[in-house]
């Protein structure tokens, strides 16, 4: 068990810059997970704590010892693939056991390792097959096996699920969750899937560009984004970001003007922190599952407002309902029962409490 | 009116089963013409016949020479065969076959992974020089580049003996010493034959994921034991099928032995090819030679068979 470090540190491929100087501290069991969109750095942030790419500047250290030179097998990490990099001419308890069997561990111990692993996955029954004869999912369980008889200092994934179908990638994510609990070892987890950093996480980080965007636990990131990639990356579908102008409003207090005549009051409890950018064009951003149909009695900090519906998209459980705010399409997240038709008027009610201003220059959340 | 009733439907079915029986010969033309098995067959044709032609006719052409007399005028079974068994320069050939095919086989397998090992290892931009360069022994035609290797070896006027004699080495007969023109066959063998291996492991190199090795990495593997664990694993049946192709043509090659010492000193350095044609061309005997060059035949199937069914049984586990 150890906690993981990065300081300042820089990939370079020759002239491009994946990683520009990332700060990171990872506690000790702690399950973090990079999240961003292709080419962010993320994999390569995990390769390089892996040792697998080197560091171009800067520091990684593992329980507190610096492992920039170490190479990979010298630095007590265990590390799951997107394909899985499983040893195909290997049976699978021959590829669970093949590090054990470099580092020359006795028999009884290799066996009674792994079964324990094999026991946690589910894998038993596997053991003697080989890889081509196991299906997406099991090779996914046999290459976490692998990384937990290791019993490693730090287990590091590298978009695990990327290669399972929907339905297994949500039953794997459970498991994969349910092993960390069960063993407890501090994790790096590389996804390009918001749900699964969310859902995962006990902290996320957010990459963008190579710089880490915001750091922080899930509710963190979902409720006061920092910046507008933030709070457009994290939540599905995205949250809306409408241009407005924010003004006085006529019974004091602010508003912010969206067009088409639509105005929504600022919550009295943001004006303060709002006030020194009245007058300016501002993104107005609310995530659709705040934007509902009315039920029953209005809460302070909620508006209600008027629109015709442009697209419906009716989900089972919920009904995506699809407006025009000028030129900005704006999603809404209602009750299925009390969604109208396309080109059909609805009354829609803001929840306002979860408001955003961003600033358009410096993308930040005001 | 079509008869709808279960009797009705009876007798039609009968009648449709009876059919066939009572066509004329010219409809069951038509029909046989109509299938598509047919169609198949005729597209397969011209292959069939090339197959023929090319590989079953002088096949079995000749083991039919193989059994007739030196005149071939009288069908004498295996009496060549038989003949061959009793004389001891047979055996030698027999010895000296084996001998180059598997020593010049098992080195060109060998440097073949080595270099591409290390063609492997260079950067992308250098690689294709490197690998356009070490494929040129295999592009000149053999039996001119053994021209130019039995130059070098010449004891009087060649490159070898003069850099020996720089460093104050022996003066060797190359080419006149039996142990050394068997060693002088097999390197020239070894030069021309190692570009096809390069090339095979290359592709077969770069065929193995690259996160095999990153795995095996984390694993704690070291070099060595990537190369034992991962590579040549993933490398078995593309080793085996080469080390078959090669041990074929290299138990059939000609033109080594035949430049750089026609079979000899003393007829040791002969293969199954030069004696066969020794015996079969120049001294006229034909089924006698082809006897010989057929001598070849159950050895290499045999060998076939046993790698074959490895590469068969490997294939079903990866």
């Amino acid at each position: 068990m150890a906690n993981v470090a990065l300081r300042k540190v820089v990939k370079k491929y020759d002239r491009t810059e994946a990683v520009r100087g990332i700060d990171l501290d990872i506690a000790d069991k702690e399950f973090i997970v990079l999240v961003g969109p292709s080419g962010c750095g993320k994999s390569t942030t995990l390769r390089m704590i892996a040792g697998l790419e080197e560091v171009t500047d800067g520091e990684i250290l593992i329980g507190g010892d610096l492992v920039n030179d170490v190479p990979p097998k010298d630095r007590d990490i265990a590390m799951v693939f997107q394909n899985y990099a499983l040893y195909p001419h290997m049976t699978v308890y021959e590829n669970m056991s093949f590090g054990l069997r470099l580092k020359k561990f006795p028999k009884a111990e290799i066996k009674s390792r792994v079964d324990h692993a094999a026991g946690i996955l589910g894998i038993t029954e596997l053991l003697e097959r080989r890889p081509r004869q196991l299906s997406g999912g099991q090779r996914q369980r046999v290459a976490m096996g692998r990384a937990i008889v290791r019993n490693p200092r730090v287990f590091l994934f590298d978009e695990p699920l990327s290669n399972l179908d929907a339905k297994l990638r949500v039953q794997m994510r459970t498991e994969i969750k349910k092993v960390h609990q069960t063993v407890k070892t501090t994790t790096v987890y590389v996804t390009h899937d918001q749900i699964e950093a969310m859902t995962l996480a006990d902290r996320v980080v957010v990459m963008n560009a190579g710089t880490i965007e915001q750091l922080g636990t899930p509710h963190d990131l979902y409720h006061t984004p920092r910046t507008k990639f933030v709070a457009g990356f994290i939540g599905s579908p995205a949250m809306n970001f409408v241009n407005c102008k924010l003004v006085e409003a006529a019974g004091g207090g602010l508003s912010t003007r969206l067009g088409n005549g639509l105005t929504f009051k600022v919550p009295p409890d943001r004006t303060q922190r709002y006030k020194s950018h009245v007058g300016r064009e501002l993104l107005f951003g609310l995530r659709p599952e705040h934007i509902t149909e009315p039920r029953g009695d209005l809460r302070p900090d909620c508006q209600e407002f008027d629109v015709t519906l442009d697209v419906v998209e009716p989900m089972g459980m919920e009904t995506m309902v699809y407006f025009m705010v000028e030129d900005t399409e704006v999603c809404g997240r209602v009750n299925p029962a009390s969604a109208g038709a396309p080109g059909q008027p609805m009354r829609l009610v803001a929840e306002l409490g979860n408001m955003h201003l961003i600033d358009p220059q410096t993308e930040a959340v005001i | 009116m079509v008869d709808t009733t279960p009797r009705g439907l009876a007798a039609a079915a009968a009648t449709m089963n009876r059919a066939p029986t009572r066509r004329s010969g010219g409809a069951s033309l038509r029909v046989l013409a109509r299938r598509r098995s047919t169609t198949a067959f005729l597209f397969a044709l011209p292959l069939l016949a090339v197959v023929g032609g090319l590989i079953v006719y002088p096949g079995f052409y000749a083991i039919y020479l193989s059994m007739l007399n030196k005149a071939q005028t009288k069908f004498i079974w295996f009496g060549n065969y038989t003949f061959l068994f009793t004389r001891d320069s047979f055996w030698m050939v027999v010895q000296q076959s084996v001998l180059f095919a598997v020593t010049a086989v098992f080195f060109k397998a060998l440097i073949g992974v080595i270099t591409a090992h290390l063609v492997n290892n260079l950067p992308a931009k250098g690689q294709r020089k490197w690998r356009g360069m070490l494929l040129v022994p295999w592009v000149i035609p053999l039996s001119l580049s053994t021209l130019g290797w039995w130059w070098m070896f010449d004891p009087t006027y060649s490159a070898f003996n003069w850099a020996f004699a720089q460093i104050g080495g022996p003066h060797i007969h190359w080419l006149s010493e039996p142990a050394w023109a068997r060693f002088c066959t097999i390197l020239v063998n070894v030069w021309y034959g190692s570009p096809f291996f390069l090339i095979m492991y290359l592709a077969a190199l770069k065929s193995v994921p690259g996160e095999l090795y990153e795995a095996a990495s984390i694993d704690g593997a070291s070099a060595w034991q990537k190369l034992i664990h991962v590579t040549l694993p993933m490398m078995r049946n593309i080793i085996s099928i080469t080390v078959l192709f090669s041990l074929i043509v290299t138990f059939a090659n000609y033109d080594v032995v035949r430049v750089l010492t026609a079979g000899g000193p003393r007829d040791t350095t002969h293969v199954f090819a030069t004696w066969a044609f020794l015996l079969g061309i120049q001294s006229g005997d034909i089924p006698l030679g082809a006897s010989v060059s057929l001598f070849m035949l159950p050895i290499l199937a045999i060998s076939a068979v046993f790698i074959l069914r490895g590469v068969r049984r490997r294939g079903r586990e990866i």
